[in-house]
């Protein structure tokens, strides 16, 4: 293994509460801690750079608050939050709130008023710049209900080799949720899109980690031709309650089928663009893939990089959790989810000899488009001995998931290898 | 050299590991002089006579866990330390970056995993499963 990761990190928090300001360089009192001693002292004077105070030596093991949050999510970075669900957590249908991961690039906004908040519509391609307070949004438009699945574009990334920079998502960066909101598009054709349209792009309230108030954290979008899909919402309910403040309360966007960092978070503001968007982490290297594929461990230029769009398909058996211990004549049940980034989930299989042979398991239908599907199957095993199950989905244009590490890419996005729990089977 | 007397002059520590857990809510203080294993407990860094240096740089705007959760070669943590630099805001470390870069290169190098590991051994707690209905 790479490196190991405890199972449920603690996050570290010291008791004084202290506002998000935290974040700029100040520095106040003197610089001392026990470890501080010694050579480490001298190597200190010398070379901290002019302009730049410790400020983490005082402050840094302050935790964001995992407000709303179930207590055994993998906590991968407590500041900004960044977590994500053991596999057998996500065994519902409908993925609860406590429990849908969350990925934060910057601080989230703190003292939200709900009747000020307002979301404008302007950009290059927008016919007018038109302003919506959330009242506004939720009387003036139709409503509509979509389960939807979101998947973090790095999920898995813990999987490439060499290994890839960012957080080392493993198998739960997503879920499956009921968003409620109104159409994108509604909204659009209110303000008037230009035909000159080609991309939507977002800005959310969160600020950035550095404390620069006029910095932008992430602002991501998608092709106006994504934008106008019906599921593509402007959404302020999750499962029937409030968005959770981590997942973007009061407002946000939802895209289902693409990296999770096109649906922006405390939404304020929308562009309508006529070109592809620019903002923070739609350029360079951010959720892009090599547009040719390349050796592992290749150097890419940021101009050979192209932008995500659609996720592969993918699938994680939720039940039973992994470590599973059963007896020879048992049958043991498996269950869980299936997915993709466009049309749907044709058929899921699952293998008990690693792969030699594959059984179909009992697939649903979803919900709605970009929907996450239910399997389900029953299987004996022949012999004692250690077992993995391993579950496998393909979509209706016949691609299926790999059993290895897809295509390295320098940023370690896609990871679809299929999901395997362990099983030992005993005498009985 | 004086990573023994480092050690050594840590080593009288109380014990102040307190886990307050509840709902949605982590509430934990972890005494700040405590280092377990060459780690120190409360950035989850690896402790060493550089230590403080990279804490200081390091930790202002996110915590450690986004550098102790990465690997890479110097020239991979160089790569990352220029990305800050240019869309981030983090600061020219001027005579600090090669200790820096020295510090990363040597506690969190990577290690060939190959195109995939084995199910991870070691973390599987083992349990019986009885029949579902
Ligand atoms: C001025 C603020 C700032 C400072 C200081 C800073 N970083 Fe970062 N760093 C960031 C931001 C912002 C990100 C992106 C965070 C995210 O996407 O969650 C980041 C991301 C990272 C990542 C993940 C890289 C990736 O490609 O996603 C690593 C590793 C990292 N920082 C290490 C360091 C190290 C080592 C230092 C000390 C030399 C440092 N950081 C100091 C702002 C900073």
């Amino acid at each position: 293994m790479k490196h190991k990761r405890s199972k449920n990190i603690k996050s570290p928090k010291k008791q004084s509460p202290r506002s998000l300001s935290r974040r700029g360089f100040i520095s106040k009192g003197t610089v001392s801690t026990v470890g501080f001693v010694l050579g480490a002292e001298m190597v200190f004077a010398k070379h901290f750079p002019k302009g730049l105070t410790p400020i983490g030596l005082l402050e840094n093991d302050i935790a964001d608050d995992l407000i709303g949050k179930h207590k055994d999510l993998i906590i991968l970075n407590d500041r900004p939050v960044n977590a994500e669900a053991p596999p057998h957590l996500l065994d519902d249908n409908i993925t609860p709130r406590d429990l849908f991961f969350v990925r934060n690039n910057g601080v989230p906004p703190t003292d939200i008023n709900v009747d000020t908040w307002t979301l404008t519509i302007e950009g290059e391609s927008a016919e007018k710049t038109k302003t919506y307070t959330l009242k506004d949004l939720k009387t003036k438009f139709k409503e509509h209900s979509y389960q939807i699945t979101l998947e973090c574009g790095g999920n898995g990334r813990s999987e490439y080799n060499p290994p890839a920079k960012g957080n080392q998502w493993s198998l739960g960066a997503v879920g499956c949720a009921t968003w409620t909101g109104i159409r994108l598009r509604d909204v659009l054709e209110d303000v008037g899109v230009k035909d000159s349209a080609v991309y939507i792009g977002y800005y959310g309230k969160d600020t950035h980690l550095s404390g620069d108030a006029d910095k932008k954290t992430i602002s991501r979008g998608v092709p106006i031709s994504k934008a106008m899909e019906d599921e593509s919402l402007i959404a302020w309910s999750m499962n029937g309650e409030d968005l959770p403040m981590h997942n973007g309360y009061p407002l946000r966007l939802i895209f289902g089928g693409w990296p999770a960092s096109c649906s922006g978070k405390w939404l304020e503001k929308i562009v309508i663009r006529d070109k592809i968007h620019d903002g923070p982490k739609m350029v360079g290297q951010s959720y892009r893939v090599p547009c040719e594929t390349v050796a592992p461990g290749a150097k890419v230029a940021d101009e050979d990089m192209c932008i995500i769009e659609e996720m592969p398909v993918k699938s994680l058996i939720t039940y039973p959790r992994t470590g599973a211990s059963i007896k020879l004549n048992q049958t043991l049940s498996i269950r869980g989810h299936a997915w993709c980034g466009s049309s749907a989930v044709s058929t899921t299989e699952y293998s008990i000899d690693f792969g030699a042979t594959w059984e179909k398991c009992t697939l649903t239908k979803p919900a709605n488009r970009h929907a996450w599907q239910h399997f389900n199957a029953k299987m004996k095993f022949p012999k004692v001995g250690y077992y993995e199950v391993w579950a496998r989905a393909t979509d209706e244009a016949g691609r299926s998931q790999p059993m290895i590490v897809p295509g390295w890419n320098p940023k370690g996005y896609l990871n679809n290898a299929c999901h395997r729990i362990a099983v030992r089977v005993t005498a009985s | 050299m004086k990573k023994l007397t480092i050690s050594l002059l840590l080593l009288p520590l109380m014990c102040a590991l307190c886990y307050n857990c509840t709902d949605g809510k982590v509430e934990t203080k972890i005494d700040d002089s405590l280092i377990e294993n060459g780690i120190h407990v409360a950035t989850g860094l690896a402790y060493d006579e550089n230590f403080e240096l990279v804490r200081a740089l390091c930790t202002s705007c996110h915590s450690a866990k986004l550098i102790t959760q990465n690997r890479a070669t110097r020239e991979g943590w160089k790569d990352m330390i220029v990305w800050m630099q240019k869309t981030q805001k983090l600061p020219d470390l001027s005579t600090a970056e090669p200790i820096v870069l020295d510090y990363l290169a040597k506690h969190y190098a990577p290690e060939d995993i190959g195109r995939r590991s084995n199910l991870d051994m070691e973390s599987i707690e083992w349990y019986e499963l009885s029949e579902e209905e």
